[in-house]
């Protein structure tokens, strides 16, 4: 019997992802991947998957999937609300919970609830096809699976290799929300005044409808730049912060593109950016000054929390 | 060679070699980039050679700031580097409907049309970088009379295989993109082609690349 997922409705921007893919950087090409991590290696974990399988990430609005074939679980990570739809019932779903579906269920993402991103994994494999080592969906570049678009309406998503040990798994586990983003002083943090540097760290930015997996827009009280508006383009990483000449920042993000002129004002530390990504637009934020040796011990705590949580599913 | 190394965030190295923007500095910049990549140093997951600079981004799991920084300062960079340029012929159509941009620079370089291809076509350019988007190729140096600055506001889409001037540079928009370049032409040449696992990329920092401008005729049965 043939197993697929059948896309009654496919979501705002629903793409295949995974770990992502390193060193490509120099010929243009980003990170991408899952762009919460932790919520992209539980979801794997609770279904006892590899960690680094390619899954479902959705934003906002997710997708009305049927399903056809043999039993298959699924689990949703993130904070979404969802439900599954059996011929005789419907079930309110949990995240970090697994449930098994059959033929013919349905499961309705309905959305994200105060955050962006969610997480469908099922204890199968999509038949993806793989670019460069991964199959994580870059829509801008047309990189990745399902040549490397989101996912249509009434896509049809074929299932290999379902694992028949299924076994019921769950985690209590709770997304906090961060409104202070810890930063360390970028590049060219000097090429601002001192009351534009007072702005980035004392006053809210508020994100802006204008964000997407490249970057996240913010507005607030213009940063006055006293030395120039533009740099020589150089290389970007996630979680920089450019300020273009406007005075707003903008945050790059997993599918940032690679090469930049605009002067850096601050780095996102690594141990924020999985929560910094789940700020919705309309959410407020403030940026905390940081020392890079705090910011290695706090990326040190943040890793061993995610890995107590993926050994307590073992 | 390298000025200065320092951190951007706690991910990645920043090495700074110096404010003037040249093939001589370029070239350093580059040679690093091939020697880093070359030695496969555990931790480092992506390198973005430009202009002036050289950004090395770590795995923070892996390793640290301070370990990466000293296995950088200790470096041989000498012995590793046997690599030719590459000499690229790139084909380029400059009809009305390519050249989107060539008014504005007639008017902003006061130069006819045909002096502004004269000046731009057969000549070689060498490669300082590519990225942006995907395989673009950031060309110099180009003729003190084609020097101009960047559209006010730049297009929401120029068409893929644009090819654009800017300040002492030339680019090739590898697909569609926004951008603020200014258009002179279209190539019917593949610049990245995303089903090479290998070589994607047609341009390589370090190659030559040389212009060649083409009619509309051989444009349209272009093979390559």
């Amino acid at each position: 019997m043939n197993s697929f997922f059948e896309i009654i409705r496919a979501g705002i921007n629903t793409t295949f992802q995974d770990e992502g893919r390193n060193n490509l950087y120099h010929i243009g090409i980003p990170f991408s991947g899952a762009m919460d991590k932790r919520n992209y290696l539980l979801s794997n974990s609770l279904l006892g998957n590899k960690i680094n399988k390619p899954v479902i990430e959705f934003a906002y609005q997710g997708p009305l999937i049927k399903y056809r074939g043999e039993k298959i679980s699924f689990v949703i990570t993130g904070d979404v609300i969802f439900k599954i739809i059996k011929k005789e019932k419907e079930i309110q779903g949990n995240c970090y919970e697994n449930y098994i579906i059959e033929d013919g269920d349905q499961i309705d993402v309905i959305s994200t609830n105060k955050s962006v991103y969610g997480y469908l994994a099922i204890n199968g494999e999509f038949n993806l096809k793989f670019q460069w080592g991964s199959c994580s969906v870059n829509t801008k570049a047309n990189i990745g699976s399902n040549n490397g678009k989101k996912l249509g309406d009434n896509q049809k998503l074929d299932i290999l290799n379902i694992n028949s040990n299924q076994v019921k798994k769950k985690l209590n586990y709770i997304n906090t929300r961060i409104e202070r983003i810890r930063v360390i002083k970028g590049t060219n943090f000097n090429y601002f005044s001192d009351e534009g540097k007072k702005i980035f760290f004392n006053k809210e930015f508020t994100v802006s409808k204008l964000s997407d997996r490249m970057g996240m827009r913010l507005e607030g009280q213009k940063i006055e730049n006293i030395v120039d508006t533009n740099i020589r383009s150089e290389g970007l990483i996630k979680g920089v912060i450019q300020v273009p000449a406007d005075g707003n920042p903008i945050i790059m993000l997993s599918d940032h593109g690679t090469i930049g002129g605009y002067p850096k004002i601050g780095v996102v530390i690594s141990s924020d950016y999985d929560k910094l990504v789940q700020l919705s637009p309309g959410s407020k934020i403030k940026f905390q000054e940081i020392e890079l040796s705090d910011a290695e011990t706090l990326f040190k705590l943040y890793e061993m929390e995610t890995q107590n949580l993926i050994s307590q599913l073992k | 060679m390298i000025k200065n190394i320092s951190n951007l965030g706690d991910a990645a190295l920043y090495c700074d070699f110096g404010t003037e923007v040249n093939k001589e500095t370029n070239s350093k910049v580059i040679k690093y980039f091939r020697s880093v990549k070359k030695k496969e140093i555990q931790g480092i997951i992506n390198l973005t050679p430009s202009y002036n600079k050289l950004i090395i981004s770590f795995d923070l799991k892996k390793t640290h700031f301070k370990e990466i920084k000293k296995k950088i300062e200790n470096l041989d960079v000498n012995d590793s580097i046997s690599e030719f340029p590459k000499k690229i012929e790139i084909p380029i159509c400059c009809t009305d409907d390519f050249s989107l941009d060539i008014k504005r620079l007639e008017e902003k370089l006061s130069l006819k049309r045909e002096k502004i291809y004269e000046n731009f076509f057969n000549k070689e350019y060498f490669c300082y970088m590519t990225g942006f988007i995907a395989g673009m190729p950031f060309l110099g140096d180009l003729d003190k009379s084609l020097r101009a600055n960047r559209l006010e506001t730049p297009r929401v889409k120029v068409p893929k295989g644009s090819v654009g001037l800017t300040e002492q540079f030339a680019n090739v928009y590898t697909f569609e993109s926004p951008g603020g370049w200014n258009i002179i032409g279209n190539t019917p040449k593949e610049i990245f082609d995303s089903s090479k696992t290998e070589n994607p990329n047609l341009v390589s920092p370090g190659d030559i690349v040389i212009f060649k401008q083409i009619s509309f005729e051989n444009y349209k049965n272009y093979n390559e």
